[in-house]
C-alpha cells in the first residue's frame, strides 16, 4: 500500500433490531468518520440495515491458513461435543 | 422518467396570482434539482474514489427523484395536460428556472464540493420549514426530501472541512472554488417576485428567516475548515428569472437529446 492510499476498513451491517451485525464487505476512508458515511453511500442503499460498524482492517487479527489442521482438524471426531445425546422430552418444543 | 401512479389527493385552489406564483416556485424547485443532479451525475464512474463515486451517484438519485414530485404536482397544478417529461425534456433554456450555481460545471472535486455545500446549506433549511408549510403537496414532498438534504449536507460539510484543513493542494483547491462560486450564493436567499407572492401568502418562508442558521452552519464549517469566510464579492443572479449562464444550454442539450431526437421514447 502505498502512503497516499487510504486504509482498509471492514464494514459490519445488522440488517435489523434483533440480528447481529454482519460483515458486508470492505472500503477506502482517510477516518472512522469517513469510513461510516461510505459504508452508508456503498453498503446501505437498497434497505439493508439499520446499524453500521466499521473497524480498520489492520485491527483485525486472522488465523493463519496453514494453522488450519492444528487449529481445526481435531474437532472433527470429538462428537460427543455436540449436545446431541440427549432425550429432548416431547413437550420442549423447537430445539 | 415514466410516470408514478396519479395521486387522489385534491389540489389546492388558491387565487389565480397565488396559483401561478406556487407554479412558478415548483418548477424552480424541480428545475433546480434537475440540473444540480444531472451535474453530480456527470461524476458517475469519474468520482475519485469508488466510495465518493457512489456518494455523488447517490446524491444525484436523491435530488432526481425529487424533481420527479415536483414536476408531477407542477403538472398536475398547471392542468394542461403536461406531464413530468414534458417539463424536464422540452423546455428551452431561458425557461428554466434554476439559479445560477446549480448550473455551474462540475470542475475538479473541491468545486464540485463547494457548489454542493452552498445548495445543501440553503436546501436543507428551506425543506425543514416547508414540510411545515400548509400546502400539503410541497410539505409532503419536502418532509421526504429534507431527510435526504440532511445527510447531502452533512457529506459536503465534512468535505468542505476535509479539504480546507487537509493538505496545502486541498486548500489551494477550494480556495479557488471559493473565488469561482461564492458569488452565486446570494441568489439562493433573495426572493424573485413569484417567490415574494407566496411568501406573502404564507405558502414559502421569509428567507431572511433562514439565514441565521444558515450563516450560523458555514461559519462553524468554515471555522473547522479553517477557511475564512469569503467577503466583498459581487454577486451574480438572474438564473431563477431565467436568465442563465452560458453553461446551461450545453447541458439541456445533453440532457434533453433523447426526447428531442425520438420525441416520446420511452425505454
Amino acid at each position: 500500500m502505498t502512503q497516499s492510499e487510504w486504509p482498509l476498513w471492514e464494514v459490519f451491517i445488522r440488517s435489523k433490531q434483533g440480528l447481529d451485525h454482519k460483515h458486508v464487505g470492505s472500503l477506502h476512508a482517510a477516518d472512522a468518520a469517513m469510513a461510516m458515511q461510505n459504508a452508508r453511500d456503498v453498503y446501505t442503499r437498497r434497505l439493508e440495515g439499520v446499524s453500521i460498524w466499521v473497524v480498520e482492517s489492520r485491527h483485525i487479527h486472522a488465523s493463519n491458513p496453514n494453522d488450519a489442521a492444528a487449529f481445526f482438524d481435531p474437532a472433527a471426531d470429538k462428537v460427543y461435543r455436540h449436545p446431541t445425546f440427549f432425550e429432548v422430552p416431547d413437550s420442549i418444543k423447537h430445539m | 422518467m415514466q410516470s408514478a401512479s396519479a395521486t387522489t389527493q385534491p389540489l389546492p385552489t388558491y387565487p389565480p396570482e397565488v396559483h401561478a406564483a406556487l407554479l412558478t416556485y415548483l418548477v424552480q424547485l424541480a428545475d433546480t434539482s434537475l440540473v444540480l443532479g444531472h451535474r453530480l451525475s456527470e461524476w458517475c464512474g469519474h468520482g475519485p474514489v469508488l466510495e465518493q463515486d457512489l456518494a455523488l451517484a447517490n446524491i444525484a438519485l436523491d435530488l432526481l427523484g425529487e424533481t420527479r414530485s415536483l414536476y408531477q404536482y407542477a403538472a398536475e397544478l398547471e392542468g394542461e395536460g403536461r406531464t413530468e417529461d414534458d417539463l424536464a425534456f422540452l423546455r428551452p433554456a431561458t425557461e428554466y428556472r434554476n439559479p445560477l450555481l446549480v448550473e455551474q460545471p462540475n470542475g475538479d472535486f473541491a468545486a464540485t464540493i463547494v457548489r454542493q455545500f452552498l445548495f445543501d446549506n440553503f436546501h436543507y433549511h428551506v425543506l425543514q420549514q416547508l414540510q411545515r408549510y400548509p400546502d400539503e403537496r410541497l410539505a409532503a414532498i419536502a418532509g421526504k426530501s429534507v431527510k435526504e438534504a440532511a445527510y447531502h449536507l452533512k457529506w459536503s460539510s465534512e468535505w468542505v472541512i476535509r479539504l480546507g484543513d487537509g493538505t496545502e493542494e486541498s486548500r489551494q483547491r477550494i480556495e479557488k472554488a471559493l473565488r469561482t462560486l461564492w458569488r452565486y450564493a446570494d441568489e439562493l436567499t433573495t426572493p424573485t417576485p413569484a417567490e415574494q407572492t407566496i411568501q406573502t401568502a404564507g405558502l414559502l418562508p421569509d428567507y431572511a428567516s433562514l439565514l441565521p442558521a444558515m450563516q450560523a452552519h458555514t461559519a462553524h464549517v468554515f471555522a473547522e475548515a479553517t477557511l475564512p469566510l469569503p467577503e466583498g464579492v459581487v454577486m451574480q443572479q438572474g438564473g431563477k428569472l431565467g436568465r442563465h449562464s452560458e453553461h446551461l444550454g450545453y447541458l439541456l442539450a445533453e440532457l434533453q437529446y433523447m426526447q428531442r431526437t425520438y420525441p416520446g421514447m420511452t425505454w
